[in-house]
């Protein structure tokens, strides 16, 4: 099945000059990290060892991509069929967030080509980051598996698509396991650390903060994208893609509601069970309050009235909200509160050629997504396969 | 494949008998207690004894084979602003002028050499590991550059060598491992003149360094540092300012550190298990309350197809009778009329009819009154 | 400051006490909550 679309428009369209100039200068960033190391492009230290391309591009691309398992979760799981359209394109956001992610840490560690040594080589099983290792790449895998029916469509594989779908049920449970423990690792990660990450954000239920956190970041993630999908590729949607995203919508965003309410819940259980209340009342526990009532409290109550109003708008918007609050949350973690009682001129700000290099990494995301989404049978079903979109 | 059955179980019971059954040492675990390597080696620094000199950092420079420092290491004047370990120092010493000391106090600062690192526990290739000598020891040939050793360091030692594009690796002290193994004394502590340094066992050094704060409670601050923080560290000091005004953080607390994680780490496998019964219980539930629903579904719709195919009966059926009535009446009708017009026409011809049938007088009233 | 805890037992039973007390607060807070949420729907439809 190919796409035969009319070759009239022009290739300069300003979303493709724009990511050519990112992808350029990506390039060129990317010759600079490899030839003159670390050191050359980023703001990274002896006492940072951990700049915006874990804080960022780990940390919240993992986070934000958890609205595949999530979405799958309901869908196959809890059998809410209505959910069914959603699922194509939250797997395929989260299989390329987690290859990005992947992809960024070659920028990041100090021998990429060594990454496989944790799991084929020397299994440093004390270490959380060796579970979270091994559970990216298993899930990465999972979710490759889980993404080629749609390739397998397009490149007309019928026998491939056959075999793929018999074990699908298999590949979703797994990749609810694989989330799970991931998800919640990436903030055991830092309970080693009790004494660099400020006591708000450090607390023993950290996992169980990051897990249900992914949840909610996941749910919003799959109404926010939705809402860029149906402005930029609206042509690509089927009706039933569009009149069943409103439902998702409104089922996610009534979900995620309830589970920030838990969360912010958890949260301050968390202060009580450490008694960190005095913090509270510092510039860090101001902070800390903008995070939870400015990106959790607040779009929780807006999400709760855009589901009571049916307001599709209203909850696009939180969603979005939704999403900035994850990603302040997980710099917070890794990057804000965390070496909090170093002086301010030892404190790690990324660079610029850092930042262009995450730029880089989320362009390239949004142009292959694009790609696919322009030719695979993602936001529409495929007529040969109906019911399995 | 070349397994069979038989073999399997007899590995199996092999390989759980060696760790379960013929163990006599075999303790709870909920209560077990590790206290290291018997007779590990480490340094107390004794900070009072300190003067500053930086000779330990040359002959660190020298032992190890570092890259000769911009500034030679007699100058001391690198004193007046704090410094931590670098890629190419794997020790500084720090000068800190107190309010009220005339004379300032200096520490030396390099790995601790923990007794249960951090640095170890957040290695995900095992390329840091704790020796029998007590040297925590670094693999650069399985470092992928992580770099969650320095993220997890509670003293913040571990540097990287950041400007390496090819090989970089971590660095640190190596508490001279190899002159240890030598039967060597490490650089910095053959060196010091004053004797700031004394390399023993741990134990060794603890007694020591009790007896000193002993013998002098005036000097000395009644802490060891590194006896437990974090779990205890292998290199420790005594001192006669508090720690936390040189710039040693005494909120580390004594957890070890891999203590720290296991709890999480523990979870790992009660999630996998768990979730594998709970995912499938939910699938279940969902597929059979689809199942219920259905069948549910099927059944009201048979239900209300009975009951309309009753009612589409039963309408039949009357409409059918009313039919047949209404045929009754039309044949009736179509006889009166027949009738009717006969006797019209009867009449016509003969103008006195001689009798009237009691039937046709009788299917005459309604036609009289319609006429009516 | 805080006030000064000298053993773990007194700590916990200190920390321990706000947390049940916050227990009681999410099971009569998150209710309401739900019901604020859901206040508008189908009575039928309740997921």
């Amino acid at each position: 099945m190919t796409q035969s679309t009319p070759r009239e428009k022009t290739v300069l369209t300003p979303f493709n000059v724009i990511s050519g100039i990112i992808i350029l200068i990506g390039v060129i960033l990317t010759i600079l990290r490899f030839a003159k190391g670390l050191g050359g492009v980023t703001n990274l230290d002896d006492n940072n060892p951990w700049g915006i391309w874990i804080g960022f591009d780990l940390m919240c691309g993992v986070a934000l991509a958890a609205g595949g398992y999530v979405t799958c979760a309901t869908c196959y799981i809890f059998g809410l069929k209505k959910f069914k359209c959603a699922v194509r394109p939250a797997i395929l956001t989260a299989f390329l967030g987690y290859a990005l992610v992947v992809f960024a840490l070659n920028y990041d560690v100090g021998r990429p080509w060594r990454l496989p040594y944790p799991i084929f080589l020397s299994q440093g099983t004390s270490s959380v980051l060796f579970e979270v290792a091994l559970c990216v790449f298993l899930y990465l895998t999972v979710l490759l598996l889980e993404f080629s029916p749609a390739a397998f469509e397009w490149l007309d594989w019928k026998r491939a698509r056959h075999i793929i779908g018999k074990v699908s049920m298999v590949l979703v449970i797994f990749g609810i396991i694989l989330s799970t423990l991931h998800q919640s690792s990436l903030g055991a990660i830092f309970l080693i650390v009790p004494s660099k990450l400020h006591p708000l954000w450090y607390s023993g239920y950290i996992a169980v903060y990051f897990f249900i956190s992914s949840i909610f970041a996941g749910m919003s993630m799959v109404i926010f994208e939705h809402s860029l999908v149906a402005r930029f590729l609206h042509d690509k949607i089927d009706k039933e893609h569009d009149i069943e995203s409103q439902n998702v919508a409104l089922g996610f965003g009534k979900a995620a509601s309830f589970l920030m309410a838990g969360y912010l819940m958890i949260q301050v259980i968390g202060i009580a069970i450490d008694n960190d209340w005095k913090y509270l009342g510092t510039r860090w526990g101001l902070w800390f309050l903008v995070e939870m009532i400015g990106f959790v409290g607040l779009p929780a109550v807006v999400y709760a009235i855009g589901v009571r109003e049916r307001n599709i708008k209203l909850i696009q918007r939180t969603a979005g909200w939704t999403v900035l609050g994850i990603i302040l949350n997980r710099l917070n973690v890794s990057i804000i509160a965390f070496n909090w009682q170093l002086p301010l001129n030892q404190r790690y700000f990324p660079s610029f050629p850092e930042i262009m290099t995450t730029v880089f990494i989320i362009t390239l995301g949004l142009v292959i997504f694009k790609f696919i989404a322009t030719r695979m049978p993602i936001l529409y079903a495929h007529p040969d396969y109906p019911d399995d979109h | 494949m070349g397994i069979s059955r038989r073999q399997f179980f007899g590995w199996m019971t092999a390989a759980i008998g060696s760790q379960v059954a013929f163990r006599p040492d075999a303790k709870a675990a909920s209560n077990k207690h590790f206290t290291g390597y018997p007779g590990s080696m480490g340094v107390l620094h004794d900070i009072s004894r300190c003067i500053g000199c930086r000779k330990c950092e040359a002959a660190c420079n020298q032992v190890n084979s570092l890259l000769p420092p911009d500034r030679p290491f007699d100058d001391l004047s690198v004193l007046a602003q704090k410094r931590r370990p670098h890629a190419n120092s794997y020790t500084v010493v720090n000068r800190f002028d107190l309010a009220g000391r005339q004379l300032p106090v200096f520490v030396k600062k390099q790995c601790n050499h923990c007794q249960e690192p951090a640095c170890v526990s957040a290695c995900f290739v095992k390329a840091l590991k704790k020796t029998k000598t007590g040297a925590v020891e670094y693999d650069a040939s399985l470092c992928v550059g992580c770099r969650y050793c320095m993220v997890a360091c509670p003293f913040n030692i571990p540097s990287y060598e950041y400007n390496n594009p090819l090989t970089p690796e971590v660095t640190k002290c190596t508490l001279c491992q190899p002159r240890i193994q030598k039967g060597l004394l490490p650089g910095c502590v053959e060196i010091c003149p004053k004797e700031a340094l004394t390399f023993g066992t741990r134990d060794e050094l603890i007694q020591i360094a009790r007896q000193r704060i002993q013998e002098f409670p005036d000097r000395y601050v009644n802490h060891i540092y590194g006896e437990n923080e974090m779990g205890g560290c292998n290199w420790m000091y005594i001192s006669n300012a508090p720690f936390a005004d040189l710039g040693m953080s005494e909120d580390l607390g004594i957890t070890p550190a891999p203590a720290l994680t296991s709890g999480a780490l523990a979870a790992v496998p009660v999630v996998v298990s768990l979730w594998v019964v709970f995912i499938n219980g939910i699938f279940a539930i969902s597929k059979r309350k689809e199942q219920v629903a259905a069948e549910e579904k099927k059944t009201a719709v048979d239900q209300a197809l009975k009951t309309e195919q009753t009612r589409l009966n039963d309408t039949v059926a009357q409409l059918k009778e009313k039919a047949k009535a209404d045929q009754e009446a039309a044949v009736k009708r179509e006889v009166k009329k027949a009738l009717e017009d006969a006797a019209k026409q009867a009449a016509e011809i003969q103008t006195d009819p001689p009798e009237a049938s009691p039937q046709s007088s009788e299917t005459t009233q309604p036609g009289k009154q319609e006429s009516e | 400051m805080e006030p000064d805890y000298n053993t773990l037992q007194e700590f916990i039973t200190h920390t321990k006490g706000i947390a049940y007390l916050l227990i009681a607060v999410a099971l009569v807070a998150l209710p309401l909550f739900w019901r604020f949420l859901t206040g508008r729907d189908d009575k039928k439809k309740t997921f």
